[in-house]
C-alpha cells in the first residue's frame, strides 16, 4: 500500500481504480539504426494506423457533436500526410541514421515551434495540434494504442492537472474523484469537484511515474489522503466510512422540501451554481431554490466559434423551463483571464486577471454581447429568468449596459419577436464595486457577491499560485466587512444580496451571513441541503446577542 | 500557367479549417499549386504551408497554378476561396 498527501478540496471517500490522465509527453531516445529502409516502413505502418484511428475519431465525433466540430480530426489526418513533415522525419531517418521516434519527435518540436513562434494567437495555439499527431505517431509506434485508457468504468482521475477544457471534455459520470498534483484550491478541477459533490484532492504529493493506473485506489476526501493498493484493513475501514456517509446523505434527504427558515423566522434563498445544463439534475436533487449563478461562459468553451443567438436561446430556454418559474439567474459571459476560448483571439496579456476580461469584452465587443442579450431576453418568455453582469467597477459601466439592453429590446419589438422583462442585477466582485455598492444599487435589482475574485483582488493574492494558499485567509476580515457592508447598502435601496463565490457554501460562516441579512446563498447542489440543516437549527438573535 | 490574386474577407482568415478544405481540394489535382503572401509562396497541398503563411482578414494571397490540369484547377480553387474565405 502507498499513502499520498494532499489538500482536500471536497470531503466524502471514493473507492475505485485509478486513471492517470497524461498529457503524453514521452520521452525518445535517440538511437542509431542501421537499416533506414525497414526504419521507414516502421513509420509507414504507424501512419497508416494513427490515420485510420483519426478517421474513426472524425466518424465518432460527427455522429455526437457535427461538423464543425469534428472537422478537427481532419486537419489532423492533413497534418499526419503533410509532405513537409513526412519529408522532415524521412530526412532524419535516412541523414542521421537514426530511430524514426527520434526523427518524429525532433520533427513535431520543430513544426510546433514554427507555430509557437508566429505573430497570431491563433496560431500559436496549433503548436498543440502538431504535438498532438507527433504524440499519437509515438503512441502507435510503442504499441501503446490509440487513445488514452478510457475504461469506461467509472475511476479516480490522477492528473498533473486539468485545464477548463479539458474538464468539459471528461464524461462526468466515469469520474469517482479527482486527485491532481498540481492546482489549488480554486483551481477549476476543485470548483468542478464542489459542483459534482465529489471527493477530490489537489497538490498531492506523488508522482505521475509512479504507475498507478489501473490500480486499486481510495481517496479519503475529508482527510487529504489518497490509498493506493490499499491494504485489507484499510479497505475494509474505508468501505465502513463511506457507508456512514452515504447513510449521512440520506438524512440530508429527509430535509428535502422544507423551507429554509431559522427557529427565529429568518428566511434564507437557497440557490445552486451550475456550469452546464448537465448540471440541472443535481439542482433539481438537491432541492434548490432556485439557480443563483449559471455560468455561460460553458456555452462558449465548449464550442469553436462563437455560439448562435439561436444555439443561446435553446439552452436558456432549457434551464427556464426545468427550473418552472424557480429564479434563474444567468450570468454574462465571464471569459477572460483564466478562461480562455481560441476564436476570440484575446492576446496574451502579462496580467490576465486585472484584463482584458468579462464585461469589458461584452462592452468592447457588441456583437458578441447582443447576441447573448437578445437570447436571454427571449428565453424570458419561459420561465424567471435574472441576468447578472461580471466585473463592474463604475456607474459608467451600468449605463452602458443599460443602453445596449434597451436598444436590443427596441430591435425586438421591431422584428416582433417575442420577450420577456427579466431582472437585471450585477456581480460585486471587485472593491471598487463593494466601495460603492451604496449608489450601484440604486441603478440594479440585486447584488450577487463573487467572493472569490473579490478576495482575489483584495487580498492581492493570485488564486491560480498554490504557493500563496497560505496567505490566501479567506475569511480576512476584509472581505467579511465588505459583504457586510453590501448587503447594508442593498437594503437601503430595496434589493435583495446574495452570495455566489465558493464562501457561500463555507458552513463555518452561514450563521454569520444570516446575520448580517444576507438574502441567498448560492453553492453547489451538493452544498445546499448541509447548509439548510443548519439554518434550520440556527437562531440569529441569539447567536448575535451570543457573539 | 494560371494565376489570380484574392483578398481574404472571412473575419478569421485562413484558420486551420478552411487551410485543411483548401488542402483537400488542392489535392485533387496534379498540377503544381501554390499560395503566396507577400512574397512568400507555399505549397497549396500542404497543409502546414499554407497554415504557416497564418493569412488574416483583409490580407491578400496570389494562387498560381502550373501543369496539365491548371485550367480547371484555377477555376475550382477560385470558386472555392470565393465561396469559404
Amino acid at each position: 500500500m502507498n499513502t499520498y498527501f494532499g489538500k482536500s478540496v471536497f470531503g466524502g471517500i471514493a473507492i475505485g481504480r485509478i486513471r492517470v490522465y497524461k498529457k503524453s509527453e514521452q520521452q525518445v531516445k535517440r538511437v542509431k539504426i542501421s537499416d533506414p529502409d525497414a526504419e521507414m516502413m516502421r513509420f509507414q505502418l504507424a501512419k497508416t494506423v494513427a490515420m485510420k484511428q483519426l478517421q474513426e475519431l472524425y466518424e465518432k465525433a460527427l455522429r455526437e457533436v457535427g461538423e464543425a466540430n469534428a472537422a478537427i480530426f481532419e486537419v489532423h489526418q492533413m497534418m499526419l500526410d503533410d509532405s513537409d513533415y513526412n519529408d522532415s522525419i524521412e530526412n532524419i531517418v535516412r541523414s542521421q541514421e537514426v530511430n524514426v521516434e527520434y526523427a518524429v519527435a525532433t520533427t513535431g518540436d520543430n513544426f510546433a515551434q514554427m507555430f509557437a513562434a508566429m505573430d497570431d494567437d491563433y496560431m500559436r495555439e496549433r503548436a498543440a495540434d502538431v504535438k498532438d499527431i507527433s504524440e499519437r505517431l509515438l503512441r502507435t509506434l510503442s504499441g501503446r494504442g490509440g487513445e488514452s485508457a478510457d475504461t469506461r468504468e467509472p475511476a479516480i482521475i490522477v492528473a498533473d492537472d486539468l485545464a477548463p477544457s479539458e474538464t468539459v471534455q471528461l464524461d462526468k459520470d466515469l469520474v469517482l474523484s479527482f486527485v491532481t498534483v498540481h492546482g489549488s484550491l480554486n483551481s477549476h478541477t476543485a470548483i468542478l469537484a464542489r459542483t459534482m459533490a465529489i471527493p477530490a484532492l489537489v497538490g498531492t504529493l506523488l508522482s505521475l511515474e509512479d504507475e498507478l493506473d489501473g490500480k486499486l485506489g481510495i481517496v479519503d476526501g475529508g482527510n487529504g489522503v489518497f490509498y493506493v493498493n490499499p491494504d485489507e484493513e484499510t479497505l475494509a475501514a474505508m468501505q465502513k466510512l463511506q457507508q456512514e456517509e452515504q447513510e449521512k446523505k440520506e438524512l440530508l434527504q429527509t430535509l428535502r422540501g422544507k423551507e429554509n427558515v431559522t427557529l427565529d423566522g429568518q428566511k434564507l434563498m437557497l440557490y445552486a451554481n451550475i456550469g452546464n445544463i448537465k448540471d440541472l439534475a443535481a439542482v433539481l436533487k438537491n432541492d434548490a431554490g432556485g439557480i443563483g449563478l449559471f455560468r455561460s461562459e460553458f456555452i462558449y468553451l465548449e464550442k469553436d466559434h462563437y455560439p448562435t443567438e439561436e444555439e443561446q436561446f435553446q439552452i436558456y430556454k432549457q434551464v427556464a423551463q426545468v427550473m418552472a418559474g424557480k429564479r434563474v439567474i444567468i450570468r454574462t459571459l465571464d471569459i477572460g483571464a483564466d478562461k480562455q476560448c481560441d476564436y476570440f483571439e484575446l492576446e496574451h496579456e502579462e496580467n490576465p486577471a486585472l484584463g482584458y476580461r468579462a464585461i469589458r469584452i461584452c462592452l468592447t465587443r457588441p456583437e458578441v454581447f447582443r447576441t447573448q442579450l437578445r437570447a436571454l431576453f427571449r428565453a424570458s418568455v419561459f420561465g424567471k429568468i435574472a441576468i447578472m453582469y461580471p466585473m463592474i467597477t463604475s456607474i459608467r459601466e451600468i449605463k452602458r449596459i443599460q443602453e445596449v439592453a434597451v436598444s436590443v429590446k427596441e430591435e425586438l419589438t421591431e422584428q416582433g419577436i417575442a420577450f420577456g422583462e427579466p431582472e437585471q442585477g450585477i456581480m460585486i466582485e471587485t472593491p471598487a464595486a463593494a466601495l460603492i455598492s451604496e449608489e450601484l444599487a440604486k441603478e440594479v435589482d440585486f447584488f450577487s457577491i463573487g467572493t472569490n475574485d473579490l478576495t482575489q483582488y483584495t487580498l492581492a493574492i493570485d488564486r491560480q499560485n498554490t504557493k500563496l494558499d497560505e496567505f490566501y485567509d479567506p475569511h480576512h476580515p476584509a472581505i467579511l466587512r465588505m459583504i457586510s457592508m453590501v448587503v447594508e447598502n442593498a437594503h437601503k435601496a430595496g434589493i435583495w444580496a446574495g452570495i455566489c463565490g465558493e464562501l457561500g457554501a463555507d458552513t463555518s460562516l452561514t450563521r454569520e451571513f444570516l446575520a448580517m441579512g444576507v438574502d441567498e446563498l448560492s453553492v453547489s447542489p451538493g452544498s445546499i441541503l448541509p447548509i439548510r440543516k443548519l439554518v434550520l437549527e440556527t437562531n440569529v438573535e441569539e447567536y448575535k446577542a451570543g457573539k | 500557367m494560371k494565376k489570380f490574386k484574392y483578398v481574404i474577407t472571412d473575419p478569421e482568415g485562413i484558420h486551420a479549417r478552411p487551410a485543411g478544405m483548401l488542402v483537400k481540394a488542392a489535392k485533387g489535382f496534379t498540377c503544381d499549386i501554390k499560395i503566396a503572401k507577400d512574397g512568400k509562396a507555399m505549397s497549396g497541398k500542404a497543409i502546414f504551408g499554407v497554415m504557416g503563411l497564418a493569412v488574416k482578414k483583409g490580407e491578400e494571397v496570389t494562387l498560381t497554378f502550373d501543369g496539365a490540369d491548371e485550367e480547371a484547377a484555377c477555376e475550382a480553387i477560385r470558386k472555392f476561396m470565393q465561396e469559404n474565405l
